[in-house]
């Protein structure tokens, strides 16, 4: 009986909200078109697939896994999963902790307008988009740029930043640092801002000097936003910037630069191999997730802090 | 007296190491801001300056021969006309269409009473870990029936996920649920609600999301490059792009003609990447306050 009640109260409690459902629906549309379709169209990767016969006409691949065996019989499948790793890891080891002794530098600075400006300055690159990112560094950097010139004038010998593999990710971190170090700490500043001065008077009676203070209240207190932030960069380390990298690839530096979502735009849309390229995107994405998953239970585990 | 001001003092006063650390730190943020605005300063400085004095790369700090015939000429590029056109027609639409669709569902997820919310939401959560990819997404823009079409780039980016939960967020903490429900006493529905009374005390998350979701399409280069065909049709990102890869193709040819037009393409190539910039680079000061807004809600609910 009440089991009955309650399943009605259910069902009565869905059409009383259907407003609710009905503000819900162009987002709905937008998921499954722009979301699920291509994930259910992640099927062509075991299809030879044609463009005319569509999705469900196109014959299944012989055998199954036809395209991921051609990927991995492949060298640059091994070059690219390196490079694509490779990258990320660099990125990650370099460019993770800037934001967070950004903040904590900045947060110490005594003059709220001063730091206000820094701030403000410091996330203006975030607004500059890859393209024209990518174009500052090419005249920068260019051989008769300002950066080879200063090279030069100092004793040194004419770079080829732009096209030589060694430069390409120094450039390529190093431009990800300059333009989102200031985006990135906002989120370190707010949790900085959100500790009880408490903390700090009761530190600085004990004498605790700026430098302990940092120590000892600032960074335990902003370690769980840290882990989370962490925990997500780990989980997007197969999607590093693609963007980026097809704008800074030149003929000389393919052989670090060639990461999967390159490859892939490449063979999937220029020379159209869309099954080909449909399984070293799901490949990717399987990896990625799989990374996500196992950071994330890492985290909850150890420290209690989890993103689902 | 006396004594109370000195203990005053005594918790006021810095030791010498917190000196050395304020001024040491004070000399990391200056070079810090001068790391970060001297490029685009440089850029800027470089649109505006005798490209002969520019290609012997020296350091700029101020326009030493103004020369503005890049501007002029920039006017009489056809493409670069275009694609700012696009841009902002792009821009607007995307705007348009994106507060369309996240703000009454942002609202409808923060509602703890909706029936499916944790499966809705885990629905769109799941998504940003997970995608079908690039070539998937092509054929579905292809099967759809907009590829070549401004929709090809508006509609995939009209919800973000990210934004989204930004959006709930706000709705969480701003409405409180005695305020529903002292409206639902009243016979107000759910619609009324949100339209007569959420929306009209939300205009920071409007605006927020308006930033968010502009300065997106503004930028956006990649699925211009696949989802659009006609040269026409391309935004500002793609022309700029073409134009520097035009001059990188010309570096290895010679002669006094070359050199003529290499002097005039550099010139536009700053030129380009000073205008494409300058809208966001304008706007951004104002509309700061609210982007930071927007992260730190976010971040609330991470």
């Amino acid at each position: 009986m009440s089991k009955v009640l309650g399943r009605e109260s259910t069902l009565s409690r869905v059409l009383r909200s259907w407003q609710l459902y009905v503000l819900l629906i162009p987002a709905l549309v937008w998921l499954f078109t722009f979301a699920y379709y291509p994930m259910y169209g992640l099927i062509i990767a075991f299809k030879d697939f044609r463009i005319r016969a569509g999705i469900l006409a196109s014959p299944w691949a012989q055998p199954l896994l036809k395209y991921f065996q051609q990927f991995f019989s492949t060298s640059i499948a091994v070059e690219s999963i390196r490079n694509t790793i490779l990258l990320s890891v660099y990125q990650l080891l370099f460019s993770f902790w800037v934001p967070i002794v950004f903040a904590l530098l900045l947060n110490q600075i005594r003059g709220a307008r001063a730091k206000r400006v820094v701030q403000t300055v410091s996330y203006a690159p975030y607004f500059l988009s890859n393209v024209v990112l990518v174009s500052i560094i090419s005249v920068l950097f260019s051989a008769n740029g300002v950066i080879n010139n200063l090279i030069v004038a100092s004793g040194g010998e004419v770079k080829l930043f732009t096209s030589q593999a060694q430069y390409f990710r120094p450039l390529y971190i190093g431009s990800t640092i300059w333009q989102s170090m200031g985006f990135s700490a906002i989120i370190y500043i707010a949790a900085l801002t959100g500790i009880n001065p408490e903390y700090y008077e009761a530190a600085m009676i004990d004498g605790a000097g700026k430098l302990k203070r940092i120590l000892y209240i600032d960074i335990p207190l902003i370690l769980p936003t840290v882990i989370l932030m962490f925990i997500l960069a780990v989980g997007n380390i197969m999607t590093v910037g693609y963007e980026k990298a097809y704008l800074m690839q030149a003929a000389g530096n393919t052989t670090v630069s060639e990461i999967i979502s390159t490859y892939i735009y490449k063979v999937g849309l220029q020379t159209a191999q869309y099954s080909f390229a449909t399984a070293v995107g799901l490949f990717n994405s399987v990896v990625n997730f799989v990374i996500l998953f196992i950071a994330n239970w890492l985290s909850k585990r150890f420290a209690d802090i989890s993103i689902f | 007296m006396k004594k109370a001001m000195a203990s005053h003092r005594h918790f006021e006063a810095r030791t010498r190491g917190d000196m050395v650390f304020d001024a040491l730190n004070a000399v990391i943020m200056v070079l810090i801001s001068v790391i970060i605005i001297y490029p685009m300063w440089y850029v800027v400085i470089a649109s505006v300056t005798d490209p002969k004095i520019v290609n012997t790369g020296k350091l700029l700090f101020y326009p030493e021969a103004v020369y503005l015939d890049g501007y002029s000429r920039a006017l009489e590029f056809p493409s670069l006309t275009f694609g700012y056109l696009n841009t902002i027609k792009y821009t607007l639409m995307s705007v348009a269409v994106s507060l369309c669709t996240t703000i009454p569902a942002a609202y409808s997820l923060s509602r703890l009473d909706l029936p499916g919310r944790k499966a809705i939401m885990f629905l769109f959560t799941f998504t940003m870990f997970f995608s079908g990819g690039i070539i998937p997404m092509y054929l579905t823009i292809r099967s759809v029936g907009i590829y070549n079409s401004s929709w090809a780039l508006v509609l995939p980016a009209a919800v973000s996920v990210y934004n989204l939960i930004v959006c709930r967020s706000f709705f969480d903490s701003t409405l409180p649920i005695e305020l529903l429900e002292a409206s639902k006493i009243d016979g107000c529905s759910d619609f009324g609600f949100f339209f007569r009374i959420a929306l009209p005390i939300s205009s920071t998350i409007i605006a927020v999301m308006a930033l968010f979701y502009a300065t997106s399409m503004w930028n956006t280069f990649f699925n211009a490059l696949m989802f659009l065909q006609d040269d026409n049709k391309m935004p500002l990102q793609v022309v700029l792009r073409n134009l520097v890869l035009a001059n990188q193709l010309s570096q290895g040819s010679s002669g006094a003609e070359f050199a003529e037009r290499q002097r005039i393409i550099d010139q536009l190539k700053y030129v380009i990447i000073t205008l494409s910039a300058l809208p966001l680079m304008i706007a951004y000061p104002f509309l700061q306050k609210f982007f930071v807004a927007g992260v730190t809600i976010g971040a609330v609910k991470g």
